[in-house]
């Protein structure tokens, strides 16, 4: 045996955390699978296979393509208002998927702004609904992160390269093709693929813009398996379909998918030539096209909501009390298991490889299958209406951990290489370690991380929509509700109240992490 | 009495064994060609590093599965010797109450330290707000307060100016009378072994030899130093 640094302590904590991710994930697929033998997938179900990879390739090919143009626009101009914008881009991230939803009807919707131009045109309204509507919505979720990623590979080029070309006095056109085309050949795949995988496990989309046989995904078609057909056995086999895409997508870019584009200084001096002439005239069309599509529907759903905020309906309170005790519950969860974990993994405890990749899986894992194990699971011991909440806040936690994970992961890393000999050698107590040095050397990341899972949890509609009952929905199933009842107005302000508390919570938390990180 | 008994040291393609003793109080200088095992030998005195094989001693108690904070020693590294996010008054109280208290007594007690190391009316600035050689102060104030028989240090004035490096030095060996400290210190520098060291343990070919007096090592040194020495 060689020498080796003093020999490590198991890290109890980390493994029980990655024993219960393990439960959530690959045991609620176990579950899912001893349930499936019995069903065989029909035709309706492999069209909704082809309708998920379609719109998913469909969505990721669009936001990435649309994105090119927006983030080299981006990448060499300077205008007032560019940072703002680059970071409101960073908050689709965080808006609630039923709120981007509600915007978007406001402007594309039948009673929307754009239809009522239409109309007074004397030409044919359009329809929000079908797979143009759910790749609206999923262009309108995702361009923004595509364009940050980019933005970011733009950046990345070293700005020696630049000054270079200028002395060589490149054409744009050689500049592109030698600088800027191995950069894209570099970011776009992995851009693609998350945007891809992400869209792989759209239901709360599907649920609203989507349905029928044409355009239903395979997340959607669990959910009308389990609360409409009671054909439990339909649910797990197309769970089953499910875990295969979003693993086999999750496999193919292990590597590529993992940067999910925020952090990182976005405000450096442009060293990209900025062209004059038509290019500039460009640049300024993709940029005002793209703000334009990302804020105008949070304007028309503002101008929408407000004036029913003094007619808000009667079960609201409960819904957004509801709403607020999963986000607080399964924040405290998540954040604690991504610092067992994350603390484990940086001081190389046994297993510690094992605890990295049940800190990563959750990405491969959706809420409609999870929810499908936990019902099937669950079921024969209590009624699904009254497990709705706990499992939700399960779920949620179970999705965020990824997230709060690798914020954490690479700064205990550097805390373990810098200081963890200096913690040693003075023999500190774990509460002091704790208290005096982890909490404060991390509360940058821990809040920030705290603060996206609490937004998520916030405005998820997911597992939620299989378990609820009538008295126990979440803000954004009520939402819903109030959408399928055509109470347009009342989702409207009810959704600027999801809204502002989803960006509160990330505040707040991101606000705490902030005050006592270290200056 | 420190004693090292059979110890062998093995990483990767790497290999060290030393038998040797150093006497109580005994200042002794570390000193061998880079990469030759000088900080890996201090390491493993600290409890960072597990032998393959042998013991280390002191004063004839078995410590070589000792925790690190619960050994007989203090070692200053090379650098991040404080924590950064903490003032000076927090970071020296750490070496006397590992649970974090301050109370009156131990604050009493750090504002004597600082005192006694030339940093009054610091403890409550952050490490980052103090020169090179008042960080080097300050750990040296926390090693006087923690008062172990044993004050490694692996080179942990190599960044400081010759001057500034000699002031150090002078200041380690006050420490060490009052502490009755044995010091061990790794060095690059024969000039350090020469005025701070009566004893000198060399490093090479993996093999830590027995310390000898530093000033007839240098006058009579053997192929392996002398060849480090360029002479």
């Amino acid at each position: 045996m060689a020498s080796r640094a003093r020999p490590l302590t198991p890290a109890w904590g980390a493994a029980l955390a990655a024993a219960l991710l393990g439960a959530m994930t690959l045991g609620t697929v176990a579950a899912v699978a001893l349930h499936a033998g019995t069903a065989r997938p029909g035709p309706a179900d492999w069209s909704a296979l082809r309708f998920t990879l379609l719109q998913a390739g469909l969505s990721a090919l669009l936001s990435t393509a649309l994105a090119i143009p927006v983030a080299r626009a981006l990448a060499r101009r300077r205008f007032p208002g560019r940072a703002l914008l680059i970071t409101l881009m960073g908050a689709p991230f965080l808006l609630p998927v039923i709120v981007a939803i509600l915007g978007l009807l406001a402007i594309f919707g039948r009673s929307g702004t754009l239809n009522d131009i239409l109309t007074a045109l004397h030409l044919p309204p359009i329809s929000p609904y079908g797979l143009h509507g759910v790749l609206l919505a999923h262009v309108f979720l995702n361009l923004p992160l595509a364009t940050r990623m980019l933005l970011q590979g733009w950046q990345s080029i070293p700005s020696e390269r630049f000054r270079l070309a200028r002395s060589l006095a490149l054409t744009p056109a050689a500049c592109f093709q030698h600088l800027e085309a191995p950069m894209l050949r570099a970011t776009l795949p992995g851009a693609f693929l998350t945007i891809f995988t992400l869209c792989l496990a759209s239901f709360a989309t599907a649920l609203t813009l989507g349905g029928g046989p044409a355009a239903t995904t395979v997340e959607l078609a669990i959910y009308q398996a389990l609360r409409f057909d009671f054909a439990p056995d339909r649910a797990a086999t197309l769970a089953l379909i499910q875990f295969a895409l979003t693993t086999a997508a999750l496999l193919a870019g292990w590597a590529l998918i993992r940067d999910t584009g925020f952090g990182a200084g976005l405000g450096r001096p442009p060293e990209l030539p900025a062209p004059k002439g038509w290019r500039k005239a460009t640049d300024a069309t993709a940029i005002t096209l793209a703000a334009a599509f990302l804020l105008l529907p949070l304007a028309a759903l503002i101008a929408r909501g407000l004036p029913g905020l003094t007619d808000l309906p009667q079960g609201l309170i409960g819904a957004t009390a509801r709403s607020l005790a999963i986000a607080l519950a399964s924040t405290a969860l998540t954040t604690t298991a991504a610092l067992t974990l994350a603390l484990a993994t940086a001081r190389r405890a046994p297993a510690h490889r094992l605890f990295d990749a049940a800190a990563t899986f959750p990405l491969a894992a959706s809420s409609l299958v999870i929810g499908t194990g936990l019902f099937l699971t669950l079921r024969p011991f209590a009624q699904p209406s009254d497990l709705a909440i706990p499992v939700t806040i399960a779920t949620n936690a179970t999705l965020a951990l990824p997230y709060a994970y690798r914020l954490l992961a690479p700064q205990a890393r550097a805390l373990h290489a810098d200081y963890a000999k200096l913690t040693a050698s003075l023999a500190l107590t774990p509460a002091a370690k704790l208290r005096l040095i982890t909490l404060p050397q991390l509360a940058r990341p821990l809040g920030f991380g705290a603060g996206i899972t609490a937004a998520l949890s916030m405005g998820d509609l997911g597992v939620i929509t299989l378990f609820a009952g009538q008295t126990n929905a979440t803000l954004p199933l009520y939402i819903h509700s109030l959408m399928g009842s055509y109470r347009m107005e009342q989702a409207a302000a009810a959704s600027l109240l999801l809204l502002a508390l989803s960006f509160a919570l990330f505040a707040l938390f991101d606000g705490i992490g902030r005050r006592h990180a270290p200056a | 009495m420190l004693q090292l008994d059979h110890l062998t040291l093995a990483t990767d393609g790497f290999r060290l064994t030393a038998n040797l003793t150093v006497p109580t109080g005994a200042r002794t200088a570390i000193i061998g060609p880079s990469g030759a095992g000088k900080s890996t030998l201090l390491n493993a005195i600290a409890g960072f590093l597990e032998p393959q094989s042998g013991r280390i001693l002191w004063n004839g108690q078995d410590i070589t599965d000792t925790d690190p904070g619960q050994r007989p020693a203090t070692i200053l590294f090379q650098d991040q010797n404080l924590f950064p996010h903490l003032t000076i008054e927090r970071n020296l109280a750490l070496g006397l109450a590992p649970d974090g208290s301050l109370t009156p007594a131990i604050r009493a007690k750090v504002a004597k330290a600082l005192h006694r190391t030339g940093l009054d009316g610091l403890a409550q600035r952050k490490p980052a707000e103090l020169s090179g050689g008042q960080q080097g102060r300050a750990a040296l104030a926390r090693a006087l307060l923690r008062a172990r028989p044993l004050l490694l240090l692996d080179e942990p004035f190599a960044a400081l100016g010759p001057a500034l490096k000699q002031e150090m030095l002078a200041l380690v060996a006050e420490v060490a009378t009052e502490t009755g400290a044995t010091v061990l210190m790794v060095t690059h520098d024969p000039q350090d072994a020469r005025s701070f060291a009566p004893l000198t343990l060399l490093v090479a070919e993996g093999k830590a030899h027995p310390p000898q007096d530093t000033a007839k090592l240098f006058a009579n040194p053997p192929q392996a130093l002398a060849d480090y020495l360029g002479r």
